[in-house]
């Protein structure tokens, strides 16, 4: 690993890249991943943007709810949550699809939450994996509470917590670096800088040059990788999370990358961002550039991409099916996790709730 | 032991630290200083700043913390210094403190206790005198806890740093030095969710808690000479309500007056009240009083004796319900 996040002075603008958008690669600078990793990497993308293009298709359905898509991010998504030991935790925010299938967190669960079944949040008990936040950047200050406990207990994990730009700008952002940089947690804050708060760019989010150089003022580092480099922001949250585990404290990384899509399935971004700017962040598409890289290496062609695709879609609908068949909670399932012994005014409640049902017939 | 409040407090969070390593203090100034009202005076000495953790002035960040501690398996006790301190920590108590065991299917529990003094009585600062424990009460997920004396102090703390529920945990300021009593020196805890009968009484309940509990006894004594003798009902938990001492207690004496330090208007008043309409209303021989707080902010300390209900004012409360 030759990253050194140290030769990458965000003050200056430095952004940390291995693969441009020409498909040109800084050799000195690759990550040491076998053929087996970047196919799969690649795989993972791919399944990614299969799943959410799926999602779509059931929201405009309706069979699907409102939710965040992940089109533009999954170099983001893929290449940090690669980077994860087994034992490290993950704080994810609402859009991060390519992270839930890199753990292998149950596809179907994923689906069922954003069709409004709380099935979908049962996290399985071998990862380490925090729940969805909706209040955005709120999910901050918990991650650093998980790197105090780990600090705490003296284990070994680092946590990485995601969020975008628009997060940067509320207080428990600010809390939770200031709480990371006094108690030198094991955390990685990776702000996925897709240029837009739903319609807020970037640029009225902040008067700071960068994401990244807010580091500095809480007194550890930061670095801007390029968000659509798969490799790179790979490469960067790997040695961010080393350097964690090694006591070596939080580090912020910007990935400066492009929400290709709607805010959400309810959101028109053409009311506030032209057909042009978006083509040409289309341009620096994630999965493409990664095409050409690996195209380079010899591990892809037009044959890999239809057997790559063609599994995803089978995998994708075969965890749609699933989650389709899967009933909604039952009434008790609505009280038993309010608390940990139901008490009294709840039980008298659900008996209610029971026999409404039962006489509606429902 | 003789202890008042505060000693009863610190003597509980040492017991729970000795015997379980995964309670840890945070708040500011909780260390070092040991709390500005000094509950976890000596601590720190003990265990260390790895356990009793004095962080930056952030109390959104200091719950958030806790939580994410909670879900690494520690029991955090975070203190807010005071109650009228809390809202900028509202986000995390009520979008995540309340929800994390039902968003998780119970995959993540939540065993955080948020201590904060709270309450008037003390000549204090604007927003060092409120009494908003209605907010908490209203959100599922939440227990919400309030002592009155050095011996329930103890055992209530003790076993809300044991349960597995998030829990408020608010310290009547007024009581912290107020008296000194017995109480046992072992480890000892008092069932959330359970309400006290502190007073056997006949003709007429009163249902309270934390600060109120001494000012209704005061009362109570003042009205024996006209022949009235109320029974009065500590509530201890006030979420959730122990119902059944309340209804059976109002279904014996046939009238009930809730009194509470905070704002009349959906205060935990009309909750109680609503509740005895619900399931004791043919009992009833007068309708159920609150005394309360006025629905006005807390006065500085010059007026801060026009707010709160004084003996004064709940013996007017008693003699206007039982002539009704």
């Amino acid at each position: 690993m030759t990253v050194s996040i140290d030769n990458y002075d965000p003050l200056k603008g430095d952004m940390f890249q291995i693969v441009n958008e020409k498909g040109e690669v800084r050799t000195d600078l690759e990550p040491s991943l076998s053929e087996e990793d970047l196919r799969e990497i690649f795989r993972f993308m791919v399944t990614t943007r299969v799943a959410d293009t799926k999602a779509l298709k059931l929201q405009r359905q309706g069979r699907m709810g409102t939710f965040a898509q992940s089109l533009g991010h999954e170099a983001c998504q893929i290449g940090s949550a690669y980077a994860l030991a087994k034992e490290d935790w993950v704080v994810p925010y609402f859009r991060d699809l390519g992270t839930y299938i890199v753990l292998e967190y149950p596809l179907r669960q994923w689906f069922l939450y954003w069709m409004g079944n709380e099935k979908g949040g049962n996290i399985p008990k071998e990862l380490n994996l925090y729940t969805i936040t909706v209040p955005v950047g709120s999910q901050l200050p918990q991650a650093v509470g998980l790197g105090m406990a780990i600090n705490i207990k003296k284990g070994k994990a680092a946590v990485l917590s995601t969020f975008s730009d628009g997060a940067t700008s509320e207080g428990d952002f600010h809390e939770a670096m200031n709480f990371a940089g006094v108690y030198r947690t094991p955390n990685v804050f990776l702000c996925y800088n897709n240029q837009y708060a739903i319609s807020m760019p970037r640029a009225k989010q902040t008067a700071s040059q960068t994401l990244a150089q807010k580091a500095i003022a809480y007194g550890f580092q930061g670095i801007l990788v390029d968000g659509n480099d798969v490799l790179a922001v790979y490469a960067a949250t790997k040695e961010a999370l080393l350097k964690a585990k090694k006591g070596g404290g939080p580090t912020l990384i910007e990935a400066y990358t492009y929400r290709m899509s709607n805010h959400t399935t309810s959101d028109d971004a053409l009311k506030y961002r032209t057909e042009e700017e978006v083509k040409e962040w289309a341009k620096r598409d994630p999965v493409d550039r990664f095409r050409i890289y690996l195209g380079k290496k010899g591990l892809w062609n037009d044959e890999i991409e239809a057997k790559i695709v063609k599994e995803a879609e089978t995998f994708v609908d075969k965890e749609v099916q699933e989650a389709e068949k899967t009933p909604p909670l039952s009434a008790e399932e609505l009280f038993i996790h309010v608390y940990a012994d139901m008490p009294l005014k709840l039980k008298e409640q659900l008996e209610e709730l029971k026999t409404e049902v039962q006489e509606n017939g429902q | 032991m003789i202890a008042n409040m505060v000693q009863a407090l610190n003597h509980a969070l040492d017991l729970t630290m000795k015997q379980d390593e995964n309670v840890v203090l945070l708040g500011e100034d909780v260390g070092v200083d040991g709390g500005v009202f000094r509950v976890s005076d000596g601590l720190i000495q003990k265990y260390g700043q790895a356990r009793v953790i004095d962080t930056p002035l952030a109390e959104s960040g200091i719950v958030g913390a806790a939580i994410g501690m909670a879900v690494y398996g520690l029991r955090p006790v975070a203190e807010i210094q005071f109650m009228g301190f809390v809202y900028p920590a509202f986000n995390q108590i009520v979008s995540h403190l309340s929800r994390m065991r039902n968003r998780s299917r119970g995959r993540f529990q939540l065993p955080v206790v948020l201590r904060m003094p709270y309450g008037a009585g003390v000549r204090a600062l604007e927003l060092h005198s409120e009494s908003t424990e209605a907010l908490f009460c209203h959100i599922p997920g939440l227990k919400v806890v309030v002592p009155s004396n050095p011996y329930d102090a103890k055992g209530l703390l003790i076993a809300a740093i044991r349960t597995d529920d998030p829990v408020i945990f608010l310290e009547p300021k007024r009581l912290y030095r107020a008296g000194r009593q017995e109480i046992p020196e072992e480890d000892y805890a008092i069932p959330l969710g359970s309400a006290k009968i502190v007073r056997e009484g006949e003709r007429l309940t009163i249902i309270c808690w934390g600060a109120m509990v001494a000012q209704v006894q005061k009362a109570a004594e003042r009205v024996e000479d006209d022949g009235i003798f109320p029974e009065i009902i500590d509530m201890r938990t006030v979420s959730p309500l122990d119902h059944e001492t309340i209804i059976q207690s109002v279904k014996n004496t046939g009238r009930a007056i809730v009194v509470h330090e905070a704002p009349k208007t959906c205060g935990l008043g009309a909750e109680i009240a609503a509740l005895i309409n619900e399931r004791a209303l043919l009992s009833l021989e007068a309708p159920v009083l609150r005394i309360t707080g006025q629905d006005i902010i807390v006065p500085l300390p010059k007026r801060e004796d026009y707010y709160y209900p004084t003996p004064e004012r709940i013996v007017r409360g008693i003699k206007k319900t039982m002539e009704f």
